[in-house]
């Protein structure tokens, strides 16, 4: 492939039309690029616009200003290479499991049995493979996100988005979730950009931490995370490498936080 | 003196649970029966009531007739026919008109519903129409369906379609335009086209809403078809209803009212049983909610 960076934002700006009529700025003049096969974590204030930014780089949503490359292409619709994880089910309640994870496949064209052979693969890479015949409400919270996962890899995606993937779970799945991610993705060699608003898990995750304003959202300060590969979470945890960003990464991220917080309470006031 | 306590609780341990569920479980079957029983003790004693109200000429049994002369009535319907032919045929000759009437509104509702919630800008020019259309109380179009449509079944699968369409048409609207934005962008990314996220997402989501309408619909079906009878046609449970009250027959139009009601929760079950089959992706208890 080329050796143009897999995700590249230059001046990304996406403004809404908010129901009452009033213009909306979701994300300001974002800079921000992604090599191949790097493992970007961005973290900000709740509701800061971290979502758009994902929603830009997939094709969903275009943007008001500036340009969205993928493989030094320009972003126009969605694009095949693009994978993407959302922070509610969204997974088909009317589809049985193995449907869910052949959906990818079949709506690209690939014949039935070929995509039913990859699903079952995949299912089986995440736990899953005794559970092919069961609807999602069947599942419980941490299967149905392993679901979700099966079913974006199963299309080989170069390019994975996440947005907040893990925080509708509890604790102990969500380390659990985020270990096999990292197994997941080590063979694939594809690019990831994880929105999440838990600092821990960005750093144990990425090789860099993308650290956004309050709301319009822009980037503020990027991190390198130099803690060694394979990382399992727990573990990363108690190093003191990790500890040490952690402190350098709050000082810059509860700035935000504590403008985002004030603005809401000067709202409800 | 500690050691036999201590086996007799293991000893009792296994055994309780068991005897605890089977008292549950009998108190349940015997509630289930004294529903049952007291359901059955309403019908007989309304039943007896009337009964000997009528009999005893405290209502007037010409006005308000008896369960026994409406039973009689439906007995000689069932054995000799009525004066428009067999009773078979007059239930199959509603039926008919209600079932192709119901199809047709259901699958034109559904159709435009899901095309007018996918396409913003057939929404926008419809709209209107509709609602205008909607307001119009549609009972008073049978009278002008029989006109254009004669006495046959055509002007009573008329009246049916008008009164089905619209429930559904914006049930299915509704649905179409409700569907999870997630699943609509999962579906997306996922590789799916504009025809697929139709057929594959929006059309499954929106069967909960199209339910929901179907069964009141196949209702308002069998009232348009029954009205179209009643004000004119050649065969049908409608024109029983009419006849008998041209005749003075207070037992005939209850009697046909009866043989209606027994057709509509059969045809009910029905769709129920349907909805089950289909709906087994939903958890149990939303169904139970209604």
């Amino acid at each position: 492939m080329t050796t143009a960076p897999a995700i590249e934002l230059t001046g990304a700006t996406k403004r809404f039309r908010t129901p009452s009529g009033a213009l909306h700025t979701a994300v300001r003049d974002l800079d921000l690029t992604v090599a191949q096969g790097e493992f970007v974590a961005v973290v900000g204030p709740t509701g800061c616009g971290k979502s758009t930014t994902l929603t830009l780089v997939s094709g969903l949503e275009e943007p008001t200003e500036g340009e969205v490359r993928v493989y030094g292409e320009p972003v126009r619709g969605i694009d095949p290479k693009v994978g993407f994880v959302f922070q509610q089910d969204a997974v088909f309640p009317w589809r049985t499991v193995l449907s869910n994870v052949m959906a990818g496949p079949r709506f690209r064209g690939v014949p039935a049995a070929e995509a039913r052979e990859r699903a079952r693969d995949w299912l089986g890479r995440v736990g899953l493979a005794a559970f092919e015949d069961r609807y999602p409400h069947q599942l419980s919270g941490g299967m149905r996100k392993r679901v979700a996962l099966a079913q974006t890899f199963v299309n080989d995606p170069t390019i994975l988005l996440m947005d907040e993937p893990f925080s509708a779970l509890d604790v102990q799945t969500r380390a659990l979730m985020s270990d096999q991610l990292l197994e997941l993705w080590a063979g694939t060699g594809s690019s990831v950009v994880f929105v999440t608003h838990d600092l821990d898990e960005a750093i144990a995750l990425a090789d860099r931490v993308v650290v956004m304003t309050a709301g319009p959202a822009t980037v503020k300060e990027v991190f390198t995370v130099d803690l060694p590969r394979p990382r399992t979470v727990e573990a990363v945890r108690l190093e003191p490498r990790f500890v040490e960003l952690y402190r350098e990464i709050w000082a810059s991220l509860g700035e935000e936080v504590r403008i985002t917080r004030e603005r809401g309470a000067g709202r409800a006031a | 003196m500690p050691l036999e306590t201590v086996s007799a609780v293991t000893a009792e341990t296994p055994a309780a649970p068991s005897s605890r569920t089977e008292a549950r479980e009998r108190a349940a079957r015997n509630r289930r029966l004294t529903v049952y029983a007291a359901r059955a003790a309403v019908l007989v004693a309304f039943l007896g009531l009337w009964e000997v109200c009528a009999r005893t000429e405290v209502i007037d049994p010409f006005n308000f007739s008896q369960p026994s002369r409406i039973w009689d009535q439906i007995w000689q319907w069932i054995t000799h026919g009525t004066a428009q032919g067999s009773l078979g045929e007059q239930i199959g000759y509603t039926l008919y008109e209600a079932l192709s009437g119901w199809v047709i509104g259901v699958v034109g509702g559904v159709l435009l519903g899901i095309a007018l919630g996918r396409i913003r800008f057939l929404a926008d020019v419809f709209g209107p129409y509709i609602k205008v259309l909607n307001a119009i109380p549609r009972i008073v179009l049978a009278p002008i369906f029989l006109i254009w449509f004669g006495l046959g079944p055509a002007s009573k699968v008329a009246s049916a379609v008008v009164l089905v369409f619209f429930p559904v048409f914006f049930n299915a609207f509704q649905g179409a335009r409700e569907v999870d934005r997630n699943l609509v962008a999962n579906a997306r990314i996922l590789g799916a086209d504009n025809r697929r996220v139709t057929l594959q997402v929006v059309i499954p989501a929106a069967t909960t809403w199209i339910f929901t309408s179907l069964h009141v619909s196949f209702g308002f079906a069998l009232i348009g078809a029954i009205v179209g009878e009643y004000i004119g046609a050649t065969k049908g449970l409608g024109l029983l209803v009419a006849a008998a009250q041209g005749t003075f027959n207070s037992a005939g139009v209850y009697a046909a009212m009866t043989i209606l009601a027994v057709v509509a929760l059969l045809t009910e079950g029905l769709l129920t049983f349907a909805e089950k089959k289909l709906f087994r992706w939903k958890p149990a208890d939303s169904g139970d909610g209604r």
